[in-house]
């Protein structure tokens, strides 16, 4: 792994999901892209193993998104995948664009919610190939 | 209607009126999952049977097949994706209304118009049953042998594409019936001794239905998920109303009649509704843009075929789907001979379950009117956990019929089959039917001959078998027309992948 600054990124990649925290990472996202010029992956995946995913952005929403980035004058890909492991997705996506930084959205778990269900911000955080920023949605 | 009070007060016992509850919510539940219908969770619930009475059961299983009706509406408004067959007309009109934001009043119509369809509907078994029976117990077995000859005919030929994959899934069904020694011989035992007393219908439905649905899902494990529209309580405004009553009405009258023919089923009256609404409305520029009346008469249509289903069952014996052929089973399971002679031997029975479908109707209304944002939650199941819970259902279902390990080998022969008949789209129906009816025609045959010393004409010795011989040739003239004529354009497949979820 080259150390690069991830203050100064050439690459970021940013992982969806629809909801407030998915939001939250792509809009910080945006910000590092706009300040530093860097082209962004946006990551948008499912596990596609039942018939409605929540956390999984109409295509109308993806659209929009689309073209606000686009406007604003940055590169952008944006990267809807039907995978088995949804960090295992955002991981490889950093992998393949030689991202400088990640940027997650991460919430408050219950102890319960950490024993049942295996976090995606955890995995990403913990196996990235480079430095991570874990950002919360504005209270 | 003495009867029917004393129908309502059995069916009002704590424990019935908890298995009409049970009934209604298991039947919303696979209603709204697609790919589970009502037919799996009968199939899946036949093992009931052995612990509990013949009245609850009954009961609790005919509020699985109501409740499929309502449930299958939730998704086809919500994700454009029907729940079950009955409601593929239901999403053309119903998933437009939920994209421009009028996703409650869409549920509010079909909820109450179910309602009322179903209602009617059970009102109108209450005055045919007793008739219908005082007229048919006079047939004899000839005609008997002729009305299951049409019902094979007819659930073969008129459902489905394909009339060639309709009589391969026939056959197969036949073939399975024949499987034992009940008539002295041994039959496709393949000197097995564990084959002799014929192979289960318990296992048949369950690995065709379960294990075949499964395998399926396994095999697609991953698709994208679909866009549902989020919704609140549904409600209807007084203009909504205003447009729905006619629809519901009309509905209920095509759903009805459809429902008691051999071969009725949902799709046809639902279609039909459909079709006729669309050409009564002053509002033609909505339809195909979200028609409230779109989307109230066929789901009135469906829940008032699901009634009119009842009629030839109960006072014939004969299913017209593979809901009602796995109730037919699951009262022959019993000892109960269904049949013309069901009411004058069971009218308890009869009675009880005549008065639970308005309860069932009644709960169906008061769980989904407000609930259906809730039943809208089931469809973020993961797969691989509920199929794994249908598989161990599946499983013990089989196990406890015998209680040999052999049924599990039959299970996952007959699953495979299950699997093989939805990949290459043969349907599922003529197969039940045959299974479960094959082998009670052939009763009736023997019947027939034994009586007349062996002679052949005793078949159309009857003038009811006269008339229903005269209904096949022209259905079969029919078929026989339509193949020869040059096959009509190609239509677009745009429904395929949806097609794909129902069609099983």
């Amino acid at each position: 792994m080259s150390t690069t600054n991830p203050l100064q990124p050439k690459c970021v990649v940013a992982a969806y999901s629809a909801d407030v925290y998915g939001r939250a990472a792509v809009e910080h996202a945006e910000a590092i892209a706009l300040a530093s010029g860097a082209r962004l992956v946006v990551v948008n995946a499912t596990r596609g193993d039942s018939l409605v995913d929540d956390r999984f952005a109409h295509e109308d929403e993806v659209e929009s998104l689309r073209e606000r980035l686009a406007t604003e004058g940055i590169e952008v890909d944006i990267r809807r995948d039907v995978v088995p492991d949804v960090a295992e997705a955002v991981l490889e996506a950093a992998r393949q664009s030689s991202a400088d930084v990640i940027i997650v959205g991460v919430r408050h778990r219950t102890p319960v919610g950490k024993l049942l269900l295996g976090s995606v911000a955890q995995r990403v955080i913990l196996d990235a190939p480079c430095p991570v920023l874990a950002v919360k949605p504005p209270r | 209607m003495d009867l029917l009070l004393e129908g309502f007060q059995q069916a009002l016992t704590p424990t019935n009126l908890l298995f009409a509850c049970l009934g209604v919510l298991l039947g919303t539940a696979v209603g709204v999952l697609p790919g589970i219908g009502p037919a799996m969770a009968l199939a899946l619930l036949l093992p009931v049977t052995y612990s509990v009475g013949a009245d609850s059961a009954i009961i609790m299983f005919a509020g699985v097949y109501y409740g499929g009706m309502y449930g299958g509406s939730t998704t086809s408004i919500l994700l454009n994706t029907p729940g079950e067959s009955s409601s593929v007309v239901t999403a053309i009109e119903g998933n437009k209304m939920a994209k421009r934001g009028r996703a409650a009043q869409a549920l509010a119509t079909a909820a109450i118009g179910s309602f009322i369809a179903g209602t009617i509907g059970t009102v109108l078994l209450w005055i045919l049953v007793p008739r219908v029976s005082d007229v048919v117990v006079e047939l004899g077995a000839p005609s008997y042998f002729a009305l299951m000859l049409l019902a094979f005919l007819a659930v073969t030929t008129v459902l489905g594409a394909s009339k060639l994959r309709g009589f391969i899934s026939l056959f197969l069904g036949l073939a399975i019936g024949l499987v034992g020694t009940s008539t002295g011989q041994a039959r496709l035992t393949f000197g097995e001794a564990k084959l002799a007393d014929g192979i289960d219908i318990v296992v048949v439905a369950v690995a065709i239905f379960a294990i075949g649905e499964a395998l399926w899902v396994a095999a697609h494990l991953r698709r994208k998920p679909l866009e549902i529209i989020p919704v609140g309580q549904p409600w209807m405004g007084r203009q909504d109303w205003k447009r729905s009553w006619k629809p519901w009405l009309r509905g209920t009258a095509y759903g009805f009649p459809f429902g008691a023919l051999p071969a009725g089923g949902a799709e046809m009256p639902t279609f039909l509704s459909y079709v006729t609404e669309k050409k009564l409305t002053r509002h033609p520029e909505e339809f195909g843009k979200g028609a409230i009346e779109g989307v109230a008469g066929p789901e009135a249509a469906n829940n008032a075929s699901a009634a009119g289903t009842m009629l030839p069952l109960l006072t014939l014996g004969l299913p017209t789907t593979a809901t009602a052929a796995i109730m037919l089973y699951a009262i022959q399971s019993y000892g109960i001979q269904p049949g013309p002679l069901l009411l004058d031997n069971e009218p308890g029975l009869v009675w009880a379950l005549l008065a639970s479908l308005l309860i069932a109707n009644t709960l169906l209304l008061v769980i989904n009117l407000p609930l259906a944002p809730l039943w809208a939650k089931l469809l973020r199941i993961p797969r691989p956990q509920l199929y794994a819970g249908i598989l161990f259902f599946a499983t013990l279902g089989a196990y406890s019929v015998n209680f040999q390990a052999f049924d599990l080998a039959l299970l996952l022969a007959f699953g495979v089959l299950g699997f093989a008949m939805r990949r290459f789209g043969i349907p599922v129906l003529p197969l039940i039917v045959a299974v479960i009816l094959g082998p009670e025609m052939e009763r009736k045959l023997t019947e027939a001959l034994a009586l007349s010393g062996g002679e052949v004409s005793t078949l159309w010795g009857e003038p009811v078998a006269v008339v229903v011989y005269v209904v096949i040739a022209l259905m079969l003239a029919a078929v026989a027309i339509n193949g020869l004529r040059p096959p009509a354009p190609a239509q677009p497949e745009i429904a395929d992948d949806e097609k794909e979820l129902v069609e099983r």
